[in-house]
Formats: structure tokens, sequence, C-alpha cells
């Protein structure tokens, strides 16, 4: 006993809330399997939930980069449907290429960056305000930009979506008998990566520790001689970086353009990000959590409705009841560690 | 101090434990009334994604799938709404197959966009039906049959018996100035319905003056008339493609002042619509609001039933099914309709 609780004093808070965040997914998973048996036991199931969660995965990356810094992107989702529309109209009405489309996804997201950034980072505007005005225009530029929905039909493009990149060994056997392979799509390679690379980002560069620092108490940093303003600027930047590259992989998993993409997706990225151990509050957060966060909640997602109680409701109630759970466990988790340290 | 960690510790094993057992409670339900079928058969899981509950027309259709496909009568429904998202529905198409359901049915919200998720459910050997709207696939064989209305013919009878009145009455087809207030773009239902309308346009000489979407809501509806009125002064048809959209039409054509009827020559504004589904519509049409209504039979869950029993059995049905409808107005004058040659009955519907 007394080796734990030197172990859970040591710990530092980012540490203690990733390790409730993995330690939860795995239970409900394992739950999932015992009390909903054969669909869980399917390492389909698993990869279905990467395939359509991908890009949540890169958008939650990006909004725990700016909630380590202390700010916040509600622009997000909005940025999503942009860059899904913009594409979309791109391939199949002007006859673009893929590859080039790929740069507008960028190019959207670095022009949100830029001025979002720079409105939080040097004009010092509340980063909620900004990012609430970037999620209207978005939304109202991609109706501008089309408004009816619509599939893509440019070839190259639905070759590219279509992909699928084959698991080896974690196939099944069908209903009549039939092998059928285990796979992800290319989204869930991008996301992969991208978690890798925030994670070393955060952890081993200045940048990234200078993210932490900022979150953790503006005026330390100051006087550490962190650039606060050039560091909240980079953070925004990155955020809307990632919601350029997330929306094209929701683009790539859905290939169709419609003003209602990524709804709530924001929320969404926020809620993961919360469950992973990012703290609003700044300071505290981790990538790998923020990607178990996404599992966790997409999974109970896919509890509910494979439970049959799909009723849409049923789903909100859940997220909101996961939700309270994990912010009461940080917080209680929290003020017995910082008593414990005390004493 | 080594029982505040101790306590903690287990406080967080129990929160966890909640959380886990908060999402898989519910989980059990469904496994426990599998343990007892009727008459000890095993029961048929049908999953269905539906697109939503927008219209009357839509709550119809759903309420007639899960009034046939009940626990005594062996089958369980896992019914899906999907919130008028194709996406929703790819999700729930792959949460039927991960369920390993007998058969999925589908009621497409567009009519593209189906091939991945299909290929997916054939590759798990799980027999789709498509009703109501279609879905174009690159190969038919992704999905086993089709059931739903002639969206074509439906507007083609509702133009011809436009035309017959115009006629019987003696106003030129010229005069006729229509606005189309559609449905939801890329349905199946508004795309027919649509064309069925340009054709007629093109072939007796009526003008067209505006199409503008509706989406199948009443609140849509009454907005996109509003608009219309407004613009075009000399407007005397606004076609609805649904009862929801026309009683939403009625109401702007009140809120302007104008008035709703088959009496164009008086400066009436004639409503045509479709569907027939909700006792509202009739009643309108009745009270001489609505002029003339194409109908659209809703009850897909008996012929989704019988198609079933086939597929049971070793019957291959067949690839499309269209269901026979009428067309309803209360002009008693009008009793027979003629297009492409073929006629069809009027179902007048008396005052």
């Amino acid at each position: 006993m007394s080796n734990i609780s030197k172990k859970f004093k040591d710990m530092t808070d980012t540490g203690l809330l990733l390790t409730i965040t993995i330690v939860v997914f795995f239970l409900m998973y394992i739950g999932a399997i015992v009390f909903q048996g054969k669909g869980f036991l399917k390492p389909q199931t698993f990869f279905n939930i990467l395939n359509a969660n991908a890009a949540l995965i890169i958008l939650a990356c990006g909004m725990s980069i700016v909630m380590i810094t202390g700010g916040i992107d509600i622009s997000v989702g909005g940025v999503t449907a942009l860059v899904s529309m913009s594409c979309a109209v791109y391939l199949d009405y002007k006859g673009g290429n893929v590859a080039a489309s790929m740069l507008i996804a960028i190019g959207i997201g670095l022009a949100y960056g830029l001025v979002q950034g720079f409105l939080v980072a040097y004009l010092d505007i509340q980063p909620f305000i900004v990012s609430l005005a970037g999620m209207f225009f978005a939304r109202g530029m991609t109706t501008i930009v089309n408004t009816n929905p619509f599939n893509v039909q440019n070839e190259s493009f639905v070759a590219l979506k279509d992909t699928r990149i084959i698991v080896p060994g974690m196939g099944s056997v069908n209903k009549l008998g039939k092998y059928v392979n285990a796979y992800v799509e290319i989204g869930v390679i991008v996301a992969l990566i991208i978690v890798i690379l925030m994670f070393c980002l955060l952890r081993w560069t200045k940048l990234g520790r200078s993210f932490y620092a900022v979150g953790g108490n503006k005026q330390s940093a100051l006087m550490l001689g962190i650039n606060v303003k050039r560091t909240k600027f980079m953070s925004h930047m990155l955020c809307s970086l990632l919601a350029g590259i997330g929306g094209y992989v929701y683009f790539l998993h859905v290939g169709s353009g419609a003003a209602t993409h990524a709804q709530g997706a924001e929320m969404n990225a926020i809620a993961s990000s919360i469950i992973g151990g990012t703290m609003l509050t700044g300071g505290v957060g981790n990538i790998i959590g923020t990607f178990f966060g996404v599992l966790s909640l997409s999974t109970i997602q896919n509890i509910v409705s494979s439970a049959g109680l799909d009723q849409a409701w049923w789903t909100g109630i859940t997220i909101a009841a996961m939700l309270c759970i994990f912010l009461v466990i940080q917080s209680v988790v929290m003020a017995r560690k910082k008593r414990a340290v005390k004493k | 101090m080594k029982s505040v960690i101790s306590k903690s510790i287990i406080l967080l094993m129990i929160v966890c434990m909640t959380a886990v057992f908060a999402g898989c409670s519910a989980a059990e339900e469904p496994e426990g009334s599998d343990a007892a079928p009727a008459q000890g058969e095993e029961l048929i899981t049908i999953g269905f994604s539906q697109v939503g509950a927008e219209s009357d027309w839509r709550k119809a259709n759903s309420q007639s799938m899960i009034d046939t496909f009940t626990k005594d009568k062996g089958y369980e429904l896992i019914f899906e709404d999907a919130q008028q998202k194709q996406q929703n529905q790819i999700t729930a198409i792959r949460t039927f197959i991960q369920r390993e359901v007998d058969y999925i049915v589908v009621a497409p919200v567009t009519e593209d966009g189906w091939d991945t998720v299909l290929e997916e459910a054939k590759d798990a050997g799980i027999p789709v039906i498509i009703v109501d709207r279609q879905v174009a696939v690159s190969d038919e064989g992704l999905f086993t049959c089709w059931v739903g209305s002639d969206f074509e013919l439906e507007a083609a009878k509702a133009c011809a018996w436009l035309k017959e009145y115009c006629d019987r009455q003696r106003i030129k087809q010229d005069e006729i100035n229509i606005v189309d207030i559609q449905g939801t773009i890329g349905s199946s239902a508004q795309i027919g319905r649509s064309k069925g309308l340009k054709d007629a346009v093109r072939k007796n000489g009526w003008h067209l003056l505006d199409e503008v979407p509706g989406e199948y809501t009443q609140a849509k509806g009454r907005e996109a008339t509003a608009r219309m009125l407004a613009k075009h002064k000399d407007v005397n048809v606004i076609y609805c493609e649904n009862d929801n959209e026309a009683f939403g039409a009625l109401e702007a054509i009140e809120a302007a002042g104008r008035k709703a009827g088959s009496n164009i020559r008086a400066g009436e504004i004639m409503v045509i619509s479709f569907d027939g589904v909700s006792q509202l519509a009739i009643d309108d049409l009745r009270a001489g609001k609505i002029s003339c209504i194409g109908e659209c039979n809703p009850l897909h869950g008996p012929r989704v039933r019988k198609i079933i029993e086939n597929l049971e059995n070793g019957v291959t049905p067949e690839k499309y099914e269209y269901v026979d409808e009428d067309i309803f107005s209360a002009y008693e004058e009008l009793t027979e309709i003629q297009t492409e040659g073929k006629s069809y009955p009027v179902k007048i519907i008396g005052k």
C-alpha cells in the first residue's frame, strides 16, 4: 500500500489523469465484451470505431493543445464542414485533383489559425468569442460555397476514399462462413501519425513545454522569458491546422460535402479532451489521454447504439453522464492528491 | 494518511465500475428478451435505418414498420432514426452488421454514396432491403430489392389532373404560373416529383416561375411560399412536394391576404400536394384549400414483411416493386385522368 501511495504522490497531475482515462477505457471495453458479446469480440468493431473517429482524434489533438495553453477553439467543427464542402466543390465542379484538394484543406486551416491566433494572442480577445465568430463564419461560408449536400464522384478521390489497409491476422468469419479481412482507412494512419507527432511535440520540444507553462501560469511563464503571445498564437495556429487536416480526413471518410457535416464536432473534441484528462483551466493534459478520450467517447456511443438505444437522446445522455463522472473523478483525485502531498 | 489514499483508490474503482455499468446495464435488456422468443422459435432480427421524423408520411412509415415487426409475430426490430443525415445511416448500418442482424432495411436519405457500406453488408452476408427512396449504386447486386412508390408517376398524375381541370374550367394552359416547393434535394421523391412537373410544364405550355427547396417541413414550406408570393405577383399554382409543405404554404397564403382554392380565375391560389397521409390534409382537401393530392402510400411494413417471408422460404423477390397509388380530389366532375396513354381513376373526397 505504501508503495502505491508513494507512486500516487510522485505522479504528475497529467500522468495521474492519463492513467484514469486509460483504465476506464479498458474497463469499459471489457464490460462491452462481457455484456454484449459477439460484436465487440470482433477486431473490426474496434477498427470501425477508429475509422469513424479518425477525424475526431485529429480535431481533439488540436483542441487539447489550445486547452493546455488555457484557451479554447470551438470553430473546428465549422472548419471541418468548410473544408469538406470546398474540397467537394473543387473536386467535382472545378475538375480539380486530389493533391491540390489537400492543399486547399491545409490552406483553410492555416488561414483560420492566422486570423484567430492573431486576434487571441495579439489583440487579447477572448478565445471563446473569437472562435465562436469563426464557427459562424465557417458554417455560413460552407453554405455560400454550395447549399445542397452532394457526394463526390471524382474517380481518384473515390479510389483513395475506398482504400482499405488490411490489418493482418485480425479478420473474422462472417455468417456465410467466409473469411473477411479486418481493415482500417487511410485516415486512421494519418490520425495515428498526428497523435505521435503531437505527443513528441508536447513532451520534448521547447514550444511544447511553453504551452504547458503558459497554460499553467501566464505570469511565471512570462518571467521565465517565454514569449507568451507567440506561444498562444502558435497554439491556435496548430489547432486550426489540425482542424484543416482533420477536416480532410473527415471528408475522406464521408466522401461528401454538406453544410451540416461535423455538427457538434467541436463539442465532441472538447469532451474527448476532458475525458482524456486535459483541464479547461490549462496547464494539464496529454495527447495520449486525448486519444483514449476519443476512444472512450466513441465506444460509449457504440455501446449505446448497439444496445438498440440509439434514439439520439440516449447517446447524448450517456455522454453527459460520462463527462460528469470524469469531471468528478478528476476533481476528487486532484483534491485528494493535493491533500496527500501537503501532509 | 494511508487510509486517505486507500479510500480514494476504492472510490476511484467504484466510480469506474459505475461508468462501465452505466454504459452496459442497458445492454443486458435485449439479451434478456432474446432468451424468451415467441413459441420457442428464434426471433428474426431486422435493423431498420429510417431517415428521420420530418413529415407525417415519414411518421406513418415508421409506425407501419414498428407495428409489423413485433415480438409476437416473431421479429425483433432495431429502429434507428438518422435525423436526416446519411452519415448516421451509414453508422447505423455498420452497427447492424456488428450486431449480426438477419436483415437490414434502409430508407435512404439520398441516392448516392452507398457503395462502401452496402459492400460491407454484402461481405457480412446480410440481405439489404431498400424502401421508399432509391439508391444509385455501381452494382445492383449490392442490395436485395427495393420497394416504394413511383414518384414520377405520382407527379404525372397530379399534373394530368391540373391540365384536365383547366380544360374543363376553360382556363388557358399558358395562364398557369407554377412555383415548385421542392422536397429534400437529392431524395427520390424530390427528383421524381420535380421531373414529373417539369415534363408536364414543357408538354402543356405552363410557366414554371421558380423552384425552391422546402425540405418537406411545414416551417420551410411556409417560409418558401411567403418568399415566392412576394417575388412573383402572378403565381396561381403552388406545387408542394408533400403535405407538410402544403400546410406551410396554406399558412403563408393566408398570411399574405390571399385565398387558397381551385378558382384560379377569381384570384385564388391553387395548392397541389402529395402524400395524403394525415387526416388534416384530407380535411383541407374537403374544405377546398388543397385542390389535388397525389397519394403516396407509407404502409411499407407489410410489404417488407412479405419480402422477408419470401426470402426465408428461398423465394427471390422482384428487384423493384412499385406500390399502387391513388389521386385524391374534391372536384366531382373529374373522375378519370389520362397520362402516357393509361387512364387512372380519381378518388373523389366528398364534401
